[in-house]
């Protein structure tokens, strides 16, 4: 079953000579409206009439988060905000804020975006589908919802929080569809599973979609068992939409990418050159339909190949496999976007501390923890514990208020962090 | 006042067995060791002979070791003879941050306590004999 079969089935063909007239329109619309696409493209020495065939689009300049920041808050809008209806946001704990707006049209192609992976998971208009995403600014609770709407399922916008309270509902409303990161499912099948129920026989739901931060393959099994569901992994990001930019069917070996509203490219994280498909390298989008922000080659820096095999499901849209890192040392933790940048930021305003630090991350019952490893410097007074612990708890509520996210201080002896030739290994993923 | 020596230790298996060795490989004896725990780390407290030299064996065992100037206070040891220097310490305002004691040889007690360096006056003026440190422990040459 596909929520939209002529789409999702659609000849290769006929799918590229649609993306060919949408890319055209697409950056003549991004180009003509965006000041600043205008201004790269001028000094790339290429203009929207350069781009006669799909391929075209590589002489086109890149556009990375960074160009967001400085464009904040509207700078990258290509329509007034009289059709803009609504306005999303990043965390913006880099320091800036990076804005995406979004239309009429850009909320209802979103919508049909996220359903096409609700059907992929079984549901269809009978559905009731629980979205325990958060809603907010971040895009993943009102992307879920959306694609539960144009699909017409039953949504219950449980959002995040409140474990004991999902369950019930998830047993109570007889809940066939889950929508939130996959920590917090196998959170949510934990909670249940403490609570004296086993989900996977006694409750109804079948499905489950999930997305917004990496998920190891142990961990996926360990949901499909416990909740006894199908998995399906969902790619976006708010930069250029939100949830359902790409997602995973019945056949779960990597994500039907929307190439009706998006055209990936593969590039070499160093040369920027594209490489072929099936290899690796990192993931480039050029929006093909968005009104209000569209994006021309837009570097997310998440590494992934395209598998552009048939798929058995019989969708004609190429694949991509799932996110297997990051081209910079982003990190995700509880959804939350931190860049070890802004730790060292922290740390150097306080010179009770070396700037030698590390990064440890964890995962206990269900949940990313981060700590941080950082040395005092000679001339702090170790002998008292309460200028210790006065240290640790200010510049936890430092990273704290600048993180948005809680970060365990372990004051370590002197050399144990490496002091590495060249790069440091300043991060330690153990999760 | 007199110099302690001050060592932070993670709470790991063995890290105070590795000051006392670091300790002993140096060939420097120790008078006194009081350790102050918590839940994440401790820290412990030395007074022992040549306390620069010893901090630098420390910090070259890669441990975080550094003196901190104390003081060493002489009071008779007899019932009592801490609580007389407490209720001092109290009426004058003097904040301890933390204190233990040892015995030197038959000459009584010797009380080491963590106040302002600006307490030795007063301290001095209420009739406290304040130890030397040549008298505790052998200096360092430097």
């Amino acid at each position: 079953m596909y929520y939209q079969p002529e789409i999702e089935t659609m000849p290769r063909e006929q799918l590229r000579e649609l993306q060919l007239t949408r890319m055209k329109w697409s950056v003549k619309h991004a180009y003509e409206n965006i000041d600043f696409v205008k201004k790269i493209c001028d000094e790339a020495g290429v203009c929207p009439s350069d781009l006669n065939s799909l391929e075209d689009i590589t002489k086109f300049p890149f556009m990375v988060k960074q160009d967001m920041r400085d464009a904040y808050p509207f700078g990258l809008f290509a329509v007034p905000m009289h059709d803009v209806k609504r306005i999303h946001a990043s965390s913006g704990t880099t320091g800036q804020a990076t804005t995406t707006g979004h239309t009429t049209n850009d909320l209802a192609y979103w919508g049909d975006c996220f359903a096409r992976g609700i059907y992929m998971v079984g549901g269809s208009q009978d559905s009731v589908i629980q979205v325990s995403y958060g809603y907010g600014l971040f895009t993943g609770g009102l992307g879920a919802h959306a694609g539960g709407e144009a699909v017409g399922c039953a949504v219950i916008p449980t959002s995040s929080g409140n474990t004991k309270r999902q369950v019930q509902i998830m047993k109570d409303f007889g809940t066939d569809i889950l929508a939130c990161t996959p920590s917090y499912a196998l959170y949510i099948a934990d909670t249940a599973i403490e609570l004296g129920y086993d989900p996977a026989k006694e409750f109804k739901i079948s499905g489950v979609i999930l997305g917004a931060e990496p998920a190891s393959e142990n961990m996926r099994q360990e949901i499909r068992d416990k909740l006894g569901v199908q998995y399906c992994d969902v790619y976006g990001l708010s930069e250029v939409m939100g949830p359902g930019v790409a997602m995973e069917c019945e056949v779960a070996n990597g994500l039907h990418f929307a190439e009706d509203h998006f055209y990936p490219e593969i590039v070499d994280p160093d040369t920027l050159e594209p490489v072929p498909d099936g290899e690796y390298g990192e993931l480039v989008i050029t929006t093909l339909t968005r009104e209000a922000c569209p994006l021309v080659r837009y570097r997310t820096r998440d590494v992934t190949r395209i598998i552009s095999e048939p798929c058995p499901c019989g969708r004609t849209h190429r694949k991509i496999d799932r996110i297997v890192g990051r081209t910079d040392d982003m990190m995700i933790i509880r959804g939350v976007n931190v860049f070890p940048s802004q730790i060292e930021q922290v740390i150097t305003a306080f010179p009770e501390v070396a700037t030698h630090y590390q990064i440890v991350l964890t995962r206990e019952a269900q949940l990313d923890k981060i700590a941080l490893n950082v040395e005092t410097e000679p001339d702090f007074p170790i002998d008292e514990i309460r200028k210790i612990e006065d240290l640790k708890r200010r510049l936890g509520a430092e990273l704290k208020s600048n993180l948005q996210v809680q970060v365990d201080i372990n004051l370590v002896e002197p050399k144990t962090i490496a002091r590495s030739e060249g790069k440091a290994k300043r991060i330690l993923d153990l999760r | 006042m007199i110099d302690q020596l001050s060592v932070f230790l993670p709470n790991k298996k063995g890290t105070l067995s590795s000051v006392a060795a670091a300790l002993s490989e140096a060939d420097i004896n120790m008078h006194a060791l009081a350790i102050a725990d918590t839940a994440e780390y401790g820290i412990v407290r030395i007074i022992c002979d040549t306390p620069r030299a010893a901090a630098q064996a420390l910090a070259d065992a890669g441990l975080r070791a550094t003196t901190t100037p104390v003081f060493a206070v002489r009071v008779p040891n007899t019932p009592g003879g801490l609580t007389q220097l407490l209720s001092f310490c109290e009426e004058k305002e003097l904040n301890i941050e933390y204190g233990y004691c040892f015995l030197l040889g038959d000459e009584g007690a010797i009380d080491v306590l963590k106040i302002d360096a600006a307490a030795e006056d007063v301290l001095r003026e209420g009739g406290f004999e304040m130890v030397s440190p040549e008298e505790i422990y052998q200096l360092d040459n430097a």
